[in-house]
């Protein structure tokens, strides 16, 4: 039996006018699992990555989190309950330094106001020292500390792809949704990656869900897969069932395979 | 004593940088488009002009409430524009600031085409440069805050913002309500020094000139707001022995700008700290070697 579920879509549909993007979705998500979902592309998983985080709602169907209902919650109500989100084409405020970038991940962390912030009060300061200290024990996570003060948009390819890890971990999610780590990373920076994302689930705890389309990362590191293809979802299961899953290998392959 | 001109100059020098500085709050650091800002600081002219003639007030109250009046149109005006976005937002704002101006040229108590006459002269150089300070201050609080950086965010990437936990609408809001407030801070003096408040005066022109100031000085950047400011109050004066060029050359400079450097003069650093700091350091290489030249 796998652990108690922290996020639950219990038959989700979601359509674009006329285009289904997807049917009747029934999807778990074991407290501190890694799991990966995987499809061709237009599959519909960055959709479901929409609909979990609160930038689309669903057409049908209910999604649970640590049993709260949160279809019809805008993206900025989610946040604070514990989902954080990177994006498949990397979205870092770029004319923003490195360490402004994971502070405002700190954003609903904090309460500071108007008035606190004009006044300076001795609270603001304190809170605002103690965002700086987890911002910058985020950058020494991903290893960024040293460019702290450079800007967003400077960045390597890859640094950005960890900044914006970095930045989704200082909201303190429960929940770390991942669209595409590693494309256009190099295998050097892969396997560092998959390094990390494993120690976000040992060190802190928290649950992954990733999209990803390399399958040297999918199986390395999920304990489950889940695939979509079409809208649908055809297959579900540990790495290896996945591999040997027929329906997958045609939806990857052709039929002729 | 400053001789008169100089001291009209260096005090529209003042109100403008006020202007400018709000506005830059909504444009340059939030990245929203406004070009409705005149009407706000005409709110604030009209409203703290009425204030001090039928109440008689002290001035920095009647300040204050024109101020105040200008956030709360800010707010009303930013719950149904603010989920329109770039031009659709412009468009809104533009309108927003017509209606004003119609709306006072129509109005028996503002004196409609009449203008408003007889109000008392109170502001003085002291006033002006007390309120740029307080204004200065202020914004730089709050941009240099959680706040601020929640309206660089927005800026930014909305839907990252979205993402990172931060109401965008509630934000844009807030620094529309912020923006408005200085822009009726800015009226209020500026009723007060004119003696004389016309709706001519807060046309769509004046909203262009705000921007004009923004975009010039550096957008998101307070020090640009001032220069800015500075700029196009100061040159068309300068520019006065030539009137029929006056407008042309103002316009060139305008064009040259843009193709010359769009960032503006100081270009949009949201910290001028890094610059100072490397200065500083600098310094103080250079006072280290002269020491021990010295020994």
């Amino acid at each position: 039996m796998p652990p108690e579920s922290i996020l639950t879509a219990a038959g989700i549909c979601h359509s674009f006018g006329g285009l289904m993007a997807l049917e009747d979705i029934d999807f778990r998500i074991g407290r501190k699992e890694i799991v990966s979902l995987i499809g061709p592309n237009g599959a519909g998983k960055t959709t479901m990555f929409n609909l979990f985080t609160g930038h689309y709602n669903p057409t049908r169907g209910e999604i649970y989190f640590n049993n709260r209902k949160i279809n019809g919650l805008k993206p900025y109500q989610i946040t604070p309950i514990g989902i954080a989100r990177t994006f498949q084409n990397i979205r870092l405020f770029g004319q923003m330094s490195v360490l402004e970038n994971v502070l405002i991940g700190q954003h609903c962390r904090t309460r500071t106001g108007l008035f606190g912030a004009i006044l300076r009060t001795p609270g603001c300061k304190k809170e605002e020292a103690r965002a700086r200290e987890l911002a910058l024990e985020m950058l020494s996570f991903v290893r960024l500390e040293e460019k702290k003060d450079e800007k967003a948009c400077n960045l390597a390819y890859g640094e950005q792809r960890r900044l914006e890890i970095a930045r989704a971990l200082a909201t303190d999610p429960l929940l770390l949704l991942l669209d595409e780590p590693a494309a256009g990373m190099n295998p050097q920076e892969t396997i560092s990656l998959m390094e990390l994302v494993r120690q976000i689930r040992d060190q802190m705890g928290i649950t992954i869900l990733l999209i990803e389309h390399d399958m040297k990362v999918v199986m390395g590191i999920s304990e489950r897969v889940a695939v979509l293809n079409y809208g649908k979802k055809i297959a579900e299961g540990t790495p290896r069932e996945v591999q040997n899953n027929e329906e997958v290998i045609r939806a990857y392959l052709g039929d002729s395979a | 004593m400053i001789n008169p001109y100089y001291m009209q100059l260096i005090i529209l020098v003042g109100i403008n940088t006020i202007m400018a500085a709000s506005l830059n709050l909504i444009l340059g650091y939030t990245g929203q488009l406004s070009i409705g800002h005149a009407a706000f600081m005409s709110l604030g002219a009209y409203s703290s002009a009425l204030v001090t003639l039928h109440f008689g007030f002290p001035f920095i109250i009647s300040l204050l409430c024109g101020a105040l009046f200008s956030a709360i149109f800010g707010v009303i005006i930013g719950i149904p524009t603010l989920k329109l976005k770039g031009d659709y937002l412009a468009i809104a704002t533009l309108g927003f600031g017509e209606i004003v101006r119609i709306v006072c040229l129509n109005l028996d108590i503002t004196g409609g085409a009449m203008g408003l006459r007889g109000i008392p002269k109170k502001t003085t150089l002291l006033w002006v440069v007390l309120a740029v300070l307080v204004t200065v201050f202020i914004l730089n609080r709050i941009i240099k805050s959680r706040i601020g950086r929640a309206l660089i965010a927005i800026r930014e990437d909305e839907t990252a913002a979205d993402s990172m936990g931060i109401n965008s609408t509630y934000y844009k809001i807030l620094c529309f309500g912020v923006g408005a407030f200085f822009a009726g801070l800015g009226g209020g003096l500026f009723a007060h020094y004119m003696r004389f408040l016309h709706p001519k005066t807060f046309d769509f022109m004046k909203s262009i000139e705000h921007l004009c100031m923004v975009v010039l000085g550096g957008l998101g950047n307070m020090w640009g707001a001032f220069i800015g400011a500075s700029i196009l109050t100061v040159v068309p004066e300068l520019l006065r022995s030539v009137a029929d060029l006056r407008l042309l050359i103002y316009g060139a400079v305008l064009v040259l700008m843009m193709r010359l450097r769009p960032q503006g003069i100081l270009g949009p650093q949201t910290d001028i700290a890094p610059a100072i700091e490397k200065i500083r350091l600098k310094f103080k290489s250079i006072w280290h070697r002269l020491a021990r030249g010295k020994t």
